[in-house]
């Protein structure tokens, strides 16, 4: 049947406001949920960079006995004001919008693991990664021990890197070969940890600052390493003036 | 010539059965013989993208249940006020709402999943199957055949892709559902194939699918 075109007007009309009410509706009912859902994300990833969470862990229990996070810039300098000047919250800080700005700008995130007897004892340094990997964003978070030299130990993560093949990146196996690697080499120079190319599975066949790589995933160890040197790089300042104290 | 007048039963037609038999084939037809994945050729796109492991493929499969479902039951109602010019449009209007819906569900209350899933559970839109049976189905039948009707297609597209993910877990990661199965069973060092976590390993299966299925209906393509 031929409608006329008012009427197809008005349906359109009709059904626009239907569709977007019950969208906005959603949206607004689900909103506190889902912030709470991407919080438990964030700070599950944060600590797993330290330890191996367990299914059933109440992650958001073990972060705030076990976290002291604070904000600094690249010079290592403590910020406590957002650039809204609003209190900063490290948990809140975006890793992918300060990533696309200029290092100088950028807020950097410290999140600080205490020891679990003495509160105000630091036991690692956790710092956020942000970078690219072959397809998309790869991003994650490297622990170092209170020496501010050793990795503890890492977790990254991916958008879109292939799977079998650089999506690995994800799993324990791989972030594994990173613990106890150091960062400075002898003279104090930051070196990084570089992912080699080819996968030997002989740990120890590799230095201080190296690691083995992923076969068939040269792309994205080298995005992960120019990730992790960048980041690195950029926290320099806070890691050496926090290294003497 | 009787002045007897028969009397004349008032032929009052029974009401169809909830579940007869027509209505069973709505829902049992696109499970085998009319599956809309191996005989149709619809949905591959995300057979092969969501089913590397069975936990995202079973919530992809939930998914697209209730987006076909609900999509076929709100057309079906609405059928006959949908402008015949812009009706595509109206369908896509009511599949991409309940598929947000899905998105947005999923992203407050199981994020990790969300995260797996991604673009995926939106794709659902451009999902065939879906717009195939609203415009094939829901656009000319009532509200309850409608629903079987979506059902059907549903299950018929789940079961297929849970399938897929069955064998390319299984064989891929050596866990079903995470279950470390070869573990459990005393083969630690069973090899992982590799090319089953690879999107190649699920046109294999689903080739093998394919073949047993139509070995065993005797479908052939004309």
């Amino acid at each position: 049947m031929q409608r006329s075109n008012t009427y197809v007007l008005v349906f359109t009309a009709i059904m626009t406001v239907v569709i977007g009410g019950i969208l906005s509706f959603t949206s607004q009912v689900l909103a506190p949920a889902q912030k709470k859902s991407v919080e438990l994300d964030t700070k599950q990833s944060i600590l797993g960079a330290v330890m191996t969470l367990e299914k059933g862990d109440d992650a958001l229990a073990i972060y705030s006995t076990r976290i002291k996070s604070m904000v600094v810039d690249i010079d290592g300098n403590l910020i406590d004001k957002n650039r809204k000047g609003n209190p900063i919250v490290a948990e809140e800080v975006n890793i992918l919008k300060n990533y696309k700005m200029d290092a100088g700008k950028r807020e950097y995130p410290v999140y600080q693991y205490m020891n679990e007897n003495d509160p105000t004892q630091i036991e690692a340094y956790i710092l956020p990664l942000y970078g690219a990997g072959l397809w998309n964003a790869i991003y994650g978070y490297v622990a170092l021990e209170k020496d501010l030299n050793t990795i503890k130990g890492v977790s990254f993560g991916h958008v879109q890197e292939t799977p079998g093949l650089g999506a690995r990146i994800d799993s324990k196996e791989i972030q594994v070969r990173y613990q106890g690697k150091t960062i400075f080499d002898e003279s104090g120079n930051l070196v990084s940890v570089v992912m080699l190319k080819g996968e030997k599975k002989n740990p120890s066949l590799f230095g201080t600052h190296e690691v083995d790589g992923m076969s068939g995933s040269t792309l994205t160890a080298k995005g992960l390493n120019a990730m992790v040197k960048d980041y690195l790089t950029c926290y320099e300042s806070f890691i050496k003036k926090n290294q003497h104290q | 010539m009787s002045t007897e007048t028969l009397e004349q039963p008032v032929v009052k037609a029974p009401s169809e059965s909830i579940f007869s038999k027509r209505r069973r084939r709505f829902v049992m037809d696109p499970l085998d013989d009319d599956n809309p994945v191996t005989i149709q050729v619809l949905g591959i796109c995300s057979a092969l993208a969501v089913t590397v492991k069975m936990e995202p493929t079973l919530i992809m499969s939930i998914a697209v249940v209730f987006v076909i479902v609900f999509a076929n039951l709100i057309i079906s109602l609405i059928r006959n006020l949908v402008p015949g010019r812009i009706r595509i449009i109206v369908q896509l209007g009511v599949i991409a709402t309940l598929v947000t819906v899905v998105s947005e569900v999923l992203k407050a209350y199981n994020y990790p999943m969300f995260k797996v899933l991604g673009a995926f559970v939106g794709l659902i839109i451009t999902n065939c199957i879906v717009m195939g049976r609203l415009e094939a189905f829901a656009m000319g039948n009532k509200a309850w055949d409608s629903i079987l009707d979506g059902m059907g297609s549903g299950f018929g597209y789940a079961w297929v892709i849970l399938a897929v993910a069955f064998f390319r877990e299984l064989f891929g990661s050596g866990t079903v559902f995470d279950f470390p199965v070869f573990e459990a069973i005393g083969l630690p060092n069973f090899p992982m194939n590799g090319l089953m976590v690879d999107s190649i390993g699920a046109f294999m299966i689903l080739g093998i699918i394919i073949w047993v299925q139509r070995a065993r209906n005797g479908y052939v393509e004309n």
